[in-house]
């Protein structure tokens, strides 16, 4: 019996790796023929990528940037796990980050006091972003993926109407960027200096320790069953006790919250106010990072880090005189190459159950007709 | 069995992560340093960091390629152009910078103010590169500031509109409400109200904050240069980028209505060649030539540092005269433009 169940896992997690796999090697065979298409050689092309993004600087560089999507990614799956499709991550982001960096810069408590709030404060702004959202799909009905893309448009404006001199921000640099003022040294989160290399942000422990509390709340606690039950099969939910309506709204809150945390590596160990240049867009980043990860939370870092690694070396690719929207070919086919993958590798897997199922049966009657004929 | 296959997995991945860590010692820029001196050849090596939209923009990167592309035709070597996305850090900006350093390029040229952080940082880092930085103000030994003072072409154009407006009624489009587009705002509103203050002013912004899609919306400007049209005025001014290009094509459809354009002299672009009647005017902002200067003071061996400001008496800033259908208040715009250069007018920065 334990033979069995060995021999099972060992075929899941053989599908499990296959679908991957196989979305990134169409990916890079769709992209070397891009890159041929352009005339240009691809091998070049790929040598220089491995070469450069192997370097020191470039991990440190990635690991900076896989720990943003991470944060991305898992706040997306959240919602995935539910079956939301919470759009507006990249709104809610911004709205705590710029909350949280207006709150930051006029602090004058020590760090130690000063971090835990600028991060409960981005917290709660994306939790209560995110909740108007789910509030709203509760009580009256409306689509989250609507809500929550017109809720990004929203938190664009109201951070364009704050965002200005003699508001909540202050004018910089020659006169031609807008910030917030900037945090006190105090509450910068800490950094590892690697030398040459450059700092490599304290806040991946953060992000790690999200994965952590991702895995375990998911996996392990009756909150998380309860959430997946929900996600797979609202009826069954609802049949079996749980309150579909108050997961729907808990999930999106906790989804929201943790987009709060998005924008905090970069504000508190990168950038130290929020400026009009803030990145923007990474909710839709961590989007393409929690499909790719399967909303499994080793899933996303692996994701993440990829994405970093495909930004960093697609960066030095244009360098090299190939075209700057490789990126977002190479992108956009691992998104589509990763779903495409996911449904084959899911029939294949489906087609071998029933085959075996199917031999199982037949050895079963086999035996039994084999035994009456004995008889 | 399977938490221990998932374990596993988790350890292998962490376990693959530090042995690369630790395996690669060395940073890009060692990996570099054989291939960097090798591939220069003569002349200067100009390295180009555009901002969103890069070369093609017909705006403002397009102004700098311009000034880049002169430099390279006279004294002969090489551009590397790079260009920023929306989606950058401030490690994306970093990079491109010291990926054009590490490869021996000088002058470095950052398009833009965003890179301000960046060329601060990179300028300390390279003390034997110079860079300059286009509408922003960077301190640094070897930083070039190129800053144009775009509320006084502004208000040029404001006097402009305000003598060719038959409604007593013109309007101003901005691609983004940034600091930098109430500079020209700021001066337009003041230009018009100086010559006539009973024309009245409308003022639109096609985005706010940090949707920058104001600057690449051709469909948008056209939407508010049309509102204005219907709501009565007669001048429109678009300072949005591309967008502009719609702006001009709906003014170009309204009888007796002037577009005024901006950055380059739009009335000379060939994308626009169908709209160029309609075009009054452009308050050329002349990146081009900030950018050449730069690029000969570094080949003649005597970069330019500090702060340059191209102001209208230096031309950095200047109303094009194309088509010939500003000739007639030419003498007006000339005793504004003296008055200015003289002190007398003093030009508002912020509206």
């Amino acid at each position: 019996m334990n033979k069995l169940t060995s021999r099972i896992d060992k075929e899941r997690l053989f599908l499990g790796l296959a679908a991957p796999v196989l979305a990134v090697v169409a990916a890079l065979v769709v992209t070397a023929m891009v890159i041929l298409a352009t005339g240009k050689n691809p091998g070049p092309a790929f040598n220089d990528m491995l070469t450069y993004g192997f370097a020191s600087d470039s991990q440190v560089y990635i690991l900076n940037k896989a720990t943003t999507y991470y944060l991305a990614g898992v706040s997306v799956a959240i919602g995935f796990r539910m079956n939301l499709f919470n759009i507006g991550v990249d709104g809610q982001y911004r709205l705590a980050a710029f909350f949280a960096a207006v709150l930051g810069g006029a602090l004058t408590v020590p760090g130690w006091l000063a971090v835990p709030l600028i991060l409960i404060c981005a917290m709660a702004t994306g939790a209560l972003w995110a909740a108007i959202a789910g509030i709203l799909k509760v009580t009256r009905g409306v689509s989250e993926v609507i809500s929550t893309i017109m809720l990004n448009s929203i938190a664009t404006a109201i951070i364009a109407y704050l965002l200005q001199p003699g508001k909540l921000a202050q004018l910089q640099q020659g006169g031609t960027v807008v910030a917030t003022k900037p945090l006190p040294s105090s509450s910068h989160f800490f950094g590892i200096n690697t030398g040459p290399a450059g700092d490599l942000w304290g806040f991946i422990f953060v992000a790690v320790a999200v994965g952590i509390a991702y895995w375990f709340v998911l996996g392990r606690t009756r909150f998380g069953y309860d959430l997946r039950t929900v996600g797979q099969s609202e009826s069954a939910a609802a049949a079996s006790g749980v309150s579909v309506k108050k997961m729907i709204a808990t999930s999106m809150i906790i989804s929201g919250a943790v987009a709060g945390l998005i924008g905090m590596p970069t504000l508190l160990n990168d950038s130290y106010q929020f400026s009009s240049d803030f990145p923007t867009g990474i909710g839709f980043t961590g989007i393409a990072i929690a499909l790719l990860g399967r909303n499994n939370p080793i899933g996303i870092a692996l994701g993440a880090l990829l994405w970093g690694f495909l930004e960093r070396t697609t960066n030095h690719l244009e360098f090299q005189g190939y075209d700057k929207e490789i990126l977002g070919v190479i992108q956009g086919v691992i998104v589509l190459c990763v779903v495409i993958a996911y449904e084959v590798v899911r029939r294949y897997g489906l087609k071998r159950q029933q085959q075996k199922v199917g031999a199982e049966l037949a050895a079963q009657a086999a035996a039994t007709t084999k035994k009456q004929e004995v008889a | 069995m399977r938490r221990v296959a998932k374990l596993s997995a988790a350890c292998f991945a962490t376990a693959a992560l530090a042995i690369t860590a630790t395996a690669c010692g060395s940073t890009s820029s060692d990996n570099n340093s054989s291939s960097s001196s090798s591939g220069g050849g003569k002349g200067v090596k100009i390295g180009l960091a555009y901002d969103v939209g890069g070369r093609g923009d017909r705006s403002f990167n397009d102004s700098a390629a311009r000034g880049a592309d002169k430099a390279e035709k006279e004294f002969g070597g090489s551009i590397k152009e790079l260009t920023a996305k929306t989606s950058d850090t401030e490690a994306d900006r970093e990079q491109r910078l010291s990926d054009l350093a590490e490869a021996g390029y000088n002058p470095i040229v950052a398009v833009g103010y965003s890179y301000a952080p960046a060329v601060t940082k990179m300028a300390a880092k390279y003390p034997k590169t110079s860079f300059g930085i286009v509408d922003s103000v960077v301190e640094g030994k070897n930083v070039n500031s190129i800053t144009f003072t775009e509320e006084q072409g502004s208000y040029l154009a404001g006097v402009a509109a305000a003598l060719k407006t038959k409604k007593d009624h013109v309007g101003f489009i901005g691609g983004v409400d940034n600091p930098l587009i109430k500079k020209f705002e700021a001066g337009y509103t003041q230009g018009v109200h100086d010559t006539n203050p009973k024309v009245k002013v409308d003022v639109q912004y096609l985005t706010h904050g940090q949707d920058t899609s104001g600057f690449s919306s051709p469909d948008k400007g056209q939407q508010a240069a049309q509102g204005m049209l219907d709501n009565g005025a007669d001048v429109v001014y678009t300072a949005a980028g591309s967008s502009g290009n719609g702006a001009i094509e709906a003014v170009h459809g309204a009888k007796g209505a002037w577009a005024i354009g901006v950055d380059s002299d739009q009335y000379n672009i060939p994308g626009l060649a169908q709209y160029k009647s309609a075009i009054l005017t452009s308050m050329v902002k002349n990146v081009d030539v900030g950018v050449y200067d730069f690029i000969k003071s570094v080949k003649d061996g005597k970069p330019l540092a500090g702060n340059n400001v191209y102001s209208l008496a230096k031309g950095g800033v200047s109303l094009a005269t194309s088509g010939g259908f500003i000739n007639d208040i030419q003498p007006k715009l000339d005793a504004a433009k003296q008055k200015i250069i003289a002190g007398q007018i003093k030009v508002k920065t912020t509206p």
